[in-house]
Order: C-alpha cells, then structure tokens, then sequence
C-alpha cells in the first residue's frame, strides 16, 4: 500500500517535472532578474515579496481574531463567478434543450448567438452596473452569465444536433420517441460538447466578475477593486498576491468541472488509459 | 426448410427508387426491382457500388421512403413493420453507443420496449453468450476489437428476437480472417434460430458462404441481373470454402458480375 502510494507520487512527478522545473525556473528568474537590475518594486515586485505579503493575508485569514482583506475580496469575487457561471451555463444548456426540439425556432436564433458570441460582451459591463447597481454582486453576476451563456448555448446546440446519422437510424429502427432519442442519444451525446464550453466558462467566469469589479463596486471588497485600489496607492505586492488569487480561483474552477466531467463521462476518449 | 408455403417474408413488388428526382444530380437507385424472400431463407444482395443495395435495405427498414412500387414485410408496409420492430438492422459500423457499456448496450431495444429490468439483463447476458462475448457486459465499446463490437451490434439486433434481420455490409470494415470467423459465427446463429437474413455485401466468397440465394445487381440503374441458387451443402462449415460447389458457385457469381460490366476500373 505504502509502496503504491509512493510510486502514484514519484509517476505523478516524472509526469509533471518538465512544467515544476520551469516554473522554478521563471520564478528563480524573475527573483534574480529584480534583484540585479534593482527593478524598482512599482514595475514588477520580486516573486519573495508578493510570496511574504500573501503569507501575512494567510495568516490573518487563518487566525480567528484576524481579519484578511485579500481573502474576503476573494470570496466576494468567488461568489459572483460561480453565482453567473451557474446562471449563464444554466440557462445556455436549458435553452439549448428546449430549442433542440423546435427546429425553427433553434435556426431562428442560432444566428444571433454565433453574432452575439463574438461581441466582445465585457463591453456590457458598465450597463449590469448602472442596471443591478453598481454594489450589488448582482451586477457582477450578471456580466459573468451573458459571458458565458453564448458559447455554453451554441456548443450544447452543437452537441445535439451534430450526431452520426446512423446512430439516429437505428433509434429510428426501434421506432424511439423522440423524448427517448433526447435522453438516450442527443444528450449524452452533446455531454463531451457541453463540458467543453463549461471549461472555457470557467476561467471566463473570472475573468468577467473581475473586470466587471474593475468598472466599480464596494471600496477593497472585490478581487478587481483590492487590485485597483492597492495599485493606484503603489502596493503592487499586494495587487499581484490579489493576481495570485484570481489564477487560484480561476485554476479551481476549472478543476471542479474536469473532476465532474470525469465522474459523468468515464467513458470519454480523453479518459481512456491502456489497461482495459 | 419445411414450412407449408405462405405468405413470403417479405415481397418486392416494380419498386423504383429516384434520388433527387428535380434535380440534374438525378440518381435512379433501383429500378422496376422485384424479389421474394421465404421465411428462413439468408439472401445476400452484392454488386457494385451505387447499384441500389443498400438502398433496398433501407426501404426495407422504413429508412428511407418508398416512391413508386410495392413493398410488404410479413405483409405489412415498413412503415408499419418498423413500429411493431419486426426487423433488427446492423450497419457497418457498430454503431455502438460511447457511454454505454457492451450489456446496456445489447439492452438498448428492451429499455426502448419498456422491458422489466430483470429480463433485460437475462436476455442481454444470453445474446451475448450466443456471440461468445461472455465475460466483456461491463465492458466500454472502446475497449473492444472492431470484430468483438459488430458482435455486439448482432446481439443487440437480435436481443428482441426479430425474425427478420436485415444487415447491411456488416463485416465491410473487418479484416479479412476476422470476417471469415464472424461468417462463420453468423452461420452458426442462423442455423439456430429461426432468422431471416437480408445481407448486403460486397465480397463474393463471404455471399456464397452465407446465402440461400445470391441477388446479383448491377448499377445506374440498379437492378437484378441474376439471382445464383446457392447449392453448397449445409452445415456450412470451414470446410465448405473447399468443395467444389463452393467454387462453382464464386464463379458463376463473378460471371454474372463480369456481364454487366460490373467489373470497372
């Protein structure tokens, strides 16, 4: 058992060692290029420094006494994105469901979501702000599910129409009701499209709750405004450990799809391993 | 066999089939077509392609729609036939569904059906002892060799025991030996049961290893341009590939292929 665990640890590095020793490597770098250069801290603060002043937040968030600034901004910002990542996606896959099985009304509308999905829709969020109120986390939400809403549509659209004719045939065959053809055939065939677009909603998701805070909201209380507020008063250790912590939500969005991915489709080529 | 004559399985009757009718792509994929098929018999349909084949298939199936012509399965139109599931189709692709594992895939029909849970997995585990795939139920399709899935695919046709199974190309994508040993496997699962065969093929030794009778047919437009009665003895067994009729057999299927200049390079 023992022996086991430490030959999953010792494979999980022989995998992953090319990209640790690079980003050692970028980090070292980056220290060293600080350091001799004497780069003023404003343009670019060492890798230690940002390190210390999120070690401090860690400490503060963890100590019950403490308060950590950079922690709540994040559970704020959080919130809005997982807040509009369900709103948008949901609504994106349950569209999709209900037009898959008007023709018509899918052809009507398809259109305009490839049009809509390539309007850069970031430019939206000063509007959310002046409609949900620009403190309301609502506003953000709203930013983050028009994001993501488009391509989690289009692709689920995609999923349940693009299928191989003759998977259709032998439903037909059996004389399948169409209600039977969705679940058995259209839906899990559309699941590999749908995740796809979950992913890619994922980082998005953050990425929009943060500019949409960038556009304003409560002083120091969102990720985007910690960053705003600390760079204009020069603390840029504090405005990249805030950087740090938007990658790490972004990073754990994205996992939490691919853990449910893999739990709903084990039988997903990119799943598949040797021993069979 | 020894039925008292009746009705035939299925009755082709002047069926003539145009594809893009308006159009200048204008394709007749059968023309004034007739054929009648007797319970039990196994009829391979070969010849070139675009000689209306799997087009027949289809009509047959109700997947595609009959224009001009008659045609009637146990009697009724495939339309018909097709929602009281009196035929198993197998494509020549498997056609096996990703998320499904081989034995809820051999349920797929009875699930359709609305069979009780218990006789679904009674039944899929039998079908797939007749196609010697015991063992593999919770197996993904992707595990599986090409030839291992097209057994499935007959399992599942065959798990809401039609009595008609049309195929069309099944073995097309299989290797040369794997193919020997699935006609074989086919064989033995028609002796068995009580199957009417339509097959659609484009290799003549595996036709006259199969059939009862061979449908030769010829292209643009697609017709009959003989039917071979298959004499080789039965049981049909490995041995059958080196007798004389079989050869005899070969040859006069690859002849009548030759006559209408089947033979295009």
């Amino acid at each position: 058992m023992k022996g086991q665990i430490f030959a999953r640890v010792l494979r999980f590095f022989q995998k992953y060692a090319p990209s640790i020793t690079l980003a050692v490597g970028v980090l070292v770098f980056w220290e060293v290029v600080v350091t001799v250069f004497a780069i003023q801290q404003f343009l670019l603060p060492k890798p230690s420094a940002i390190l210390t002043e999120y070690l401090n937040e860690l400490r503060l968030f963890l100590d019950p006494a403490g308060a950590s600034l950079l922690f709540e901004a994040s559970g704020a910002t959080l919130r809005e994105a997982i807040g509009g990542f369900v709103i948008g996606c949901g609504s994106g896959i349950g569209i999709a469901l209900l037009t898959a099985r008007w023709t018509a009304v899918n052809q009507a509308l398809m259109p305009f979501a490839i049009a809509a999905n390539s309007v850069p829709i970031i430019a939206f969020a000063p509007i959310m702000n002046n409609w949900f109120g620009i403190t309301n986390p609502f506003s953000k939400m709203a930013i983050v599910s028009i994001i993501v809403f488009f391509p989690t549509m289009i692709n689920t659209v995609r999923g349940l129409t693009l299928i191989d004719p003759n998977q259709l045939e032998l439903m037909h065959s059996y004389a399948a009701s169409p209600m039977r053809i969705m679940r058995d055939l259209r839906i899990p065939n559309a699941l590999p499209y749908i995740f796809s677009a979950l992913r890619i909603a994922s980082s998005l998701s953050v990425v929009g709750a943060i500019v949409g805070e960038f556009f304003g909201g409560p002083l120091w209380a969102t990720l985007g405004d910690f960053i705003t507020q600390e760079a204009s008063r020069f603390n840029f250790a504090r405005a990249w450990s805030a950087i740090i912590m938007a990658s790490l939500i972004g990073l754990s969005m994205y996992f939490v799809v691919l853990a449910l991915e893999r739990w709903l489709m084990p039988w997903h080529v990119s799943f598949r391993t040797d021993s069979s | 066999m020894s039925e008292t004559k009746c009705e035939p399985v299925i009755q082709v009757d002047r069926v003539h089939k145009v594809f893009n009718p308006e159009s200048e792509n204008r394709v007749v994929a059968l023309s004034d077509f007739t054929l009648a098929v007797e319970r039990g018999e196994f009829i391979s349909l070969i010849g070139p392609s675009g000689c209306g084949k799997s087009t027949l298939l289809r009509l047959m199936a109700d997947l595609l729609t009959l224009q001009e012509g008659e045609l009637k399965i146990n009697g009724k139109l495939p339309a018909e036939a097709r929602l009281d599931r009196d035929y198993g189709f197998v494509f020549q692709a498997a056609t096996l569904y990703d998320w499904r594992t081989v034995s809820k895939n051999v349920q797929l029909p009875l699930e359709i059906m609305k069979y009780p849970k218990a006789e679904r997995e009674a039944r899929a585990r039998e079908l797939l002892a007749l196609v010697e795939l015991e063992g593999f139920e919770k197996h993904y399709p992707w595990q599986l060799s090409g030839g291992m899935q097209q057994r499935v695919a007959i399992a599942r046709a065959l798990v809401f025991e039609p009595t008609l199974l049309l195929m069309d190309e099944p073995f097309g994508a299989l290797d040369e030996f794997t193919r020997e040993r699935m006609n074989m496997e086919l064989m033995r699962i028609w002796e068995q049961k009580d199957l009417t065969v339509i097959f659609v093929t484009h290799s003549i030794p595996e036709a006259v290893f199969l059939s009862t009778r061979i449908v030769v047919m010829s292209a643009r437009p697609g017709r009959i341009i003989k039917i071979v009665k298959n004499e080789v003895e039965y049981p049909r067994v490995f041995a059958s590939r080196k007798t004389q009729q079989y050869y005899e057999t070969v040859n006069e299927v690859r002849e009548a292929l030759a006559s209408a200049h089947s033979y295009e390079i």
